[in-house]
This record gives C-alpha cells, structure tokens and sequence, in this order.
C-alpha cells in the first residue's frame, strides 16, 4: 500500500508538473524552481526562496510591516507601538499572535491594545509628522508608566516621506531621553515580512544598543545569565521553555520577545549566551551581539522530547559541569511524564501523514515532535524562508519529502489533494479550505488558540490538540447521506 | 454631458502659464463666458490676477482646518473676481513634506461631488511644472480636461517640457477623451522662435495656436495684480489675448492625439534650425579647458 522512496518522489515529480501545467509559461517557469523534493544528501531542499512572489497568485506571505510590528516589537509589552498610517494595517492585526504577557493592560504593559494614528486624507497631503508628535505627547500623558514607543511605518510614511527619525529625536529630547525608536518598517518594502524582521532587529542595534548604551549599570550578571531569543510567547512558549532553562541552573536575563520589556533588551548584551529559537526573525540582533559584545549563541528546538533532550544538552555544553548535570537532571525528571503522552497518544497517531507550511522556523522544528508521536512528515515549505532556512531543513526531513516554497494557494490546494496527508498544519487562511475539503487541520503560527506548544508542558497539549484534531468523529459524518445510503 | 468645455493649461515651470491662462481667460469672460479656474498649484497663486490677491483659503488648508474635505461647503471656497469668474484653488502642504499629488486628486474630487462646475461654461485647470507623478496628472485623466493648452516658448527646456507633457496625454489620450489643444509660445525673443515653434507643434501632430510676443505691460498689470485684459483694454497686448481666447473657443473638439517625438528627433530640430549646432561626438563630456588642451 504505503509507496516506496522512489514512488513518492515520482509522484512528486509528476505533481508538480500538473500544478505548473495549469500557469502562462513564464509563471511556471518562475514557480518552478520553488517546488521540488528533497534528495537525501543535499545539502539544501533544492529550491529557491526568498524571491518576489509571483502577481497574480494567491500567495499567503505578509508584509514588512507585519514582520516588524506583529513579529518582532508587538510583544515588547511595556513599550507602546504606534501603527504610523491609516488604520486598517494595526486593526485588522489587532492581538492575533497571541504573544502572551504578566502585566497591568493600559497600566505599565501594552501589548493586546492597538495605537495608530489613523491617517486621514490631510495627514497624507500635509505630511503626518505633526499628528505623529501630538500621538506621542498623548501617549506620554495618558500612559506614563510605558518605558518606550516605538514608530512603526505602515506604507503611505514611505510615499510622502516623513521625517519619522526626526520626531522620534525631539521627542526623546523633551522627555528626557525616553526611549523612542522609529521603524521604516513601510508594507512594500522588500518580498515579504521577512525584511520586516531585518529592519526590526536593526531598529533594536540602532535605537536601543547604540543609542541608550548601559542604562542599568547596577545589574549583577552571574556566569549562567542566558538571553531567549527568537520566542514570541504565543500561547505561552517562552515561559515552558524558560522554566526547564532555569530548572538546569541558568538564569534568563531576558526574552526576546514574547513578554520581553526594553530592560530586558538593554541587559542583553550582558549574557554569557543567547539562545535563539527562532533563527529566521532574530538571527540579525544575535550575530550583532556576538560581534559587538561577543555573546555566543546557539540555535535550539524546544518542540517534542527527542530534540529538547538534544537542544538542552547542546546549551549545557557552553557551560560548566553543573550546568550540564542539571540539563541532565531535567530530562531524566520530564523523561516519564513524556513516555506517558506518547504512550496514550501515539497508538492513536501512529503514521499519520502531515503536510505542513508556516513561517519562520516551523517548518522544520515542529518536525521532531511530530516524529516523537510517530507521524510523518510528507510535505513541507516556508512562507518566507531563505535558502539558510532550507539548509537547516535537511537535517529534519526525510528523502522524497516535497517541499513548497512561498506556495500557492492553488498549488497547496492541489498538494493536498493529490498526497492526502492525515493533518495539515498552517494557517488560518488555509484551515477552513482543508477543512471543507475533509482533511484535519491545525493553525500552526497561533496554536490554534491552543498551546504552549514549546517545552516538555507544551509537548503534552500538543499531542492532545493533534489527536483532537485527527480522531475527531465529525470526520466520519462529513460523507453525504446519500451517497453511502444503499 | 453639457457643453461644459474643461480646458487645462501646462508647461515649464517659470513659462507664464497662469499669467497665459489668466489673461486668455479674463478675454473668454469678456466675450460672455462663464468661467471657473481650478489652481493645482500648492503655491496657489493660479487666481490672483483675477482676485487681486492671492488666495488664502486653499480647499486644502480648510479641509486641514474643519478636519476632513467632507466638512468643507463650496461657497467656503470658491472666491468671484474679475467679471465673475470663479476661482478656487487646490492649495497644498508646504515644500519638502506631504504629497501634494494627493491634494489635486483630493481637491478636483470634492469640486465634482459639490457640483462646483454646474453652470459654467469653461472649467480650467492650471497645473505646476510638469506631470511629476499621477495627482498632476489628474486634470488629464478620464473626464476632465478635454483640451490641453500646453504653455512654451523658443527654449530647449521648455520644448522638452512641451514634449514630456505630450508624453502624459498620449498616455491617457487613449484611455479617456484628452486631447492636445495646441501650442501657445510665449515669447522670450530667443532666435527663430515663431519657426521652430511651428516646427515643434508639427512634430507633435498639433498646431500653434498663437504666439504671444512680449511686452512689458504684462509685468505692470501683473504688479498691480491684475490681467492685461483688466489693466489696459485698450493695449495691443489685450488684443492678443482677445486672438488667442477666439482661437481657443474655437478650438472645441479639434484637439489631437499628441506624436510625441524623442530626444534625439528633439535635438535634430533644434539643429535643422541652426539653434544647436551639429556636435561632435569626440567633444560630448569634455570641459572649456579639456578642449583647449
């Protein structure tokens, strides 16, 4: 029944060319070298990334914007970020990443409300500077508990030309060097939200390292001061993931930036070493740190038992003995509790098929907790990865996986019919077509309201929302009456 | 749709166009037409020979003050001056911030929906410099300018200018109905002027409508504010106004698809006139002293 190696990667061959089949020639060409299979041994997934996508296309990619407000500074909780242009980009985009946090709301922490200085058709014919400081002088009167404001450039501040930086300079002046840093985070810039990313981690080197430099010189470092970078806290991710660090005897000093504040940022060059979980959206900041300040980092993958026991050992491994006892000391603790999850789920999920496309490091690090439960990974591809993102894939899948790059809605739709797989993990665009089509299907980028999915607790709810999803009995009334009725 | 002719004037920054269509205008006026001039200049000074002054109340600056352009009522805007004709200007940010693209597309927007051109007999535009980007482009988009007056005289810029505005009607020329009226020289006593204006507007695949010789009693009537046709009637200049006013009434319907021509056609003109001289290509590049040498 199941396919050889060499089947599947026919099959794949063969659907790809049925997918291009359907574009005008120079689209095909063009969506071809974004589709593939990947060869055991290669030493990438064969396929181009981080390109233009293709007019015309559904493609479900974000925005500049969406990479430097929604990913990278929206969680910075007690710093308030301004939408900068009309209100549409910060309300419809209003607390769906779920990037959760312990504060007051409107008090000392901002994160689930929305600020934009709603542009109106004067602001983009006289320039909206003057409102954007009107906006800040509000925000200093009304909420003067926050620690910092960020400026974040929707399209239109691009087009007319803002003096953005200008503002943000004065305005740090008479508040007495309040932190105020803008963005040029403008939607069209760059192919994706990936530059988002890139631009936010610059704006953080530029505004936040280089301009304030040590605001917190009475902060008592030890030698086990740790930096999470790259969690965003969705469902609550960093804090599984922060306490297993803390239970091996490290200390985090800050989170970057899932329930992140701007100390936490200041004090991170302090680290003796930062830990980075997602590599596509803040690898930027931690090679800066490490060339500015010499703070190693290493990458980790906190998704499922088999790779959190890799990835603790591999941060254990900067430090000295104690440390590497106590990572040991964590696994051995969590290693029952984790064979009682796959001992009641994995019966239920054994070899199921999962087809999967979501953003940053998803694609590949969801991979290992799926694999600890027995499924497989048939298909796989980035929205906006780049080719070092499909370097690092190989080592998770296995020969003959197909791999999608920036995929199309039409292609994802005719990738699924054809391979069939049991789940499909993506987006909220995406689920309810899967659905609808009788295919079980989880959000992957906000856990569908679940999670955390991160860290040994995390890996728990993720086996029971996969076995909810996949064993869910309204798979068995989805067929028509009368088409079974005899 | 009524017979409400929508004329725009274009050209070189610095050409005259405004103190052209002023003075052709106040002379349409004269002969019992009923005009209302739309300045898209954020300098806004498109009126103020007709007004004797230049208008303050911008349909930008007031919009800006009531909050939105929605809150604005027409009367709030349009100012009457010499023989009634209407004016209203666009307005605009000041230098180096906003888009003042934005504020003519804003602007000729709310004159339609007020029914601001209910009434008149001509509405003419009278733009800035050169179509920059798409909101200067507006009076020669779909349903508004049909003629286009493009202001020039015997200088290479502003026959490149007079080209490049070419360029912007044909683009449109066959999405909508805009068409070029013609060429108006507005002399500056350069050599071979009258002939290689004529030659231009050949080339372009329209005519000259008038060339208008200089005389120094437009810049009294300007200093006083005023049009020539207003300062002296009697002038001989008024009486070239009064020429260049019939030929564009007219005009109705006689405008062309511009051919616009490029740069190097451009260039073989201006040397067909003897105005440049054939250069050798060995000395393109090389400085006074480079050549000397």
């Amino acid at each position: 029944m199941s396919l050889t190696v060499e089947q599947v990667k026919q099959r794949n061959k063969d659907l790809i060319k049925e997918v291009l089949e359907v574009y005008p020639d120079k689209t095909a060409k063009r969506r071809a070298k974004h589709l593939g299979t990947f060869e055991e041994g290669k030493p990438d997934c064969g396929v181009k990334s981080n390109i233009k996508s293709v007019p015309g296309v559904m493609t479900i990619r974000g925005c500049a914007y969406a990479g430097s407000k929604g990913v990278v500074w929206g969680p910075i909780k007690d710093m308030i970020h301004i939408s900068h242009g009309p209100v549409g980009c910060g309300q419809y985009s209003w607390a769906s990443r779920r990037n959760y946090y312990i504060g007051t709301t409107g008090i000392d922490t901002f994160v689930t409300m929305q600020f934009t200085s709603d542009f109106q058709e004067k602001d983009i014919v006289f320039g909206g500077d003057k409102k954007l400081e009107k906006i800040i002088d509000e925000i200093q009167e009304l909420f003067p508990l926050n620690h910092g404001i960020t400026v974040q450039s929707e399209c239109p501040i691009g087009l007319i030309g803002d003096d953005i930086e200008a503002v943000s300079k004065k305005k740090n002046k008479e508040y007495n060097g309040h932190t105020i840093v803008p963005v040029r985070c403008e939607g069209f810039r760059g192919v994706s939200q990936s530059l988002g990313h890139h631009i936010a981690n610059d704006a953080v080197r530029d505004w936040i390292f280089d301009k304030a430099g040590d605001k917190h010189p009475e902060f008592q470092t030890t030698p086990y001061d740790v930096a999470i970078i790259g969690d965003y806290n969705i469902g609550g991710d960093a804090w599984s993931s922060r306490i297993l660090l803390e239970e091996m005897g490290l200390r985090v000093i800050a989170q970057w930036s899932g329930d992140g504040s701007l100390a936490e940022l200041e004090n991170t060059p302090k680290a003796k070493l930062n830990v980075l979980h997602c590599y596509r959206s803040m690898n930027y900041i931690s090679r800066h740190l490490e060339e500015k300040y010499g703070v190693p980092w290493v990458e980790y993958n906190f998704f499922g038992p088999t790779k959190i026991a890799e990835s603790l050992r591999t941060i254990a491994n900067f430090f000295d003995d104690k440390i590497k006892e106590g990572a040991e000391r964590v696994i051995a603790k969590y290693q029952p509790l984790m064979q009682a999850v796959i001992d009641k789920y994995r019966p239920r999920l054994e070899g199921k098929k999962v087809m999967l496309y979501v953003g940053g490091l998803r694609p590949r690090h969801v991979i290992g907790a799926y694999e600890d439960l027995g499924m497989e990974i048939v298909g796989t591809g980035y929205e906006f990865g780049h080719n070092d993102d499909y370097q690092r894939t190989t080592h998770y899948v296995k020969d003959g996986t197909l791999i999608y790059d920036d995929v199309t809605g039409f292609e994802f739709e005719k990738f699924v019919e054809a391979v069939q797989p049991d789940l499909v993990g993506s987006g909220i665009k995406e689920k309810y077509v899967f659905q609808k089509m009788g295919v079980p299907f989880r959000q992957m980028h906000s856990w569908d309201y679940s999670g955390p999915y991160h860290g040994y607790d995390g890996f728990a709810i993720f086996a029971r929302d996969m076995d909810m999803a996949i064993n869910n009995p309204v798979w068995g009334l989805t067929k028509a009456p009368w088409k079974s009725a005899a | 749709m009524s017979d409400l002719r929508q004329i725009a004037f274009y050209g070189k920054g610095g050409i005259g166009k405004s103190t052209t269509s002023q003075n052709t205008l106040a002379a349409l006026a004269e002969m019992g037409q009923k005009i209302l001039i739309v300045g898209c200049d954020p300098k806004a000074d498109s009126t103020r020979l007709i007004l004797h002054s230049k208008a303050q109340d911008t349909i930008l600056s007031l919009a800006a003050d009531a909050g939105s352009v929605e809150d604005l009522e027409l009367d709030d805007v349009m100012k009457v001056g010499y023989r009634d004709i209407r004016c209203v200007e666009s307005g605009g940010p000041e230098p180096g911030v906003g888009c003042a693209g934005r504020g003519v597309i804003t602007s000729i927007n709310f004159l339609e929906e007020e029914g601001a051109y209910d009434g008149v007999d001509y509405v003419s535009y009278d733009v800035l410099g050169d179509v920059v980007c798409g909101g200067f482009a507006m009076p020669i988009r779909e349903n508004k300018a049909q003629e286009i007056y493009i202001v020039m005289s015997g200088e290479m810029m502003a026959m490149y200018a007079a080209n490049n505005i070419s360029k912007g009607i044909l683009k449109y020329a066959n999405s909508g109905g805009v068409r070029l009226g013609g060429l108006v020289c507005n002399e500056r006593q350069t050599d071979k002027e009258y002939e290689l204006a004529e030659s231009l507007a050949k080339k372009l695949g329209t005519t000259l409508i008038h060339f208008v010789p200089r005389d120094n009693i437009v810049q009294h009537a300007e200093l006083r504010r005023m049009t020539v046709l207003e300062y002296a009637p009697d002038s001989k200049q008024a009486g070239e106004y009064r020429e260049l006013a019939q030929k564009v009434h007219a005009n109705k319907g006689n405008g062309t698809i511009p051919t616009p021509i490029t740069m190097d056609e451009l260039e073989d003109l201006l040397m067909e006139h003897g105005i440049m001289k054939q250069v050798d290509e060995s000395q393109v590049g090389k400085s006074a002293a480079e050549l000397a040498a």
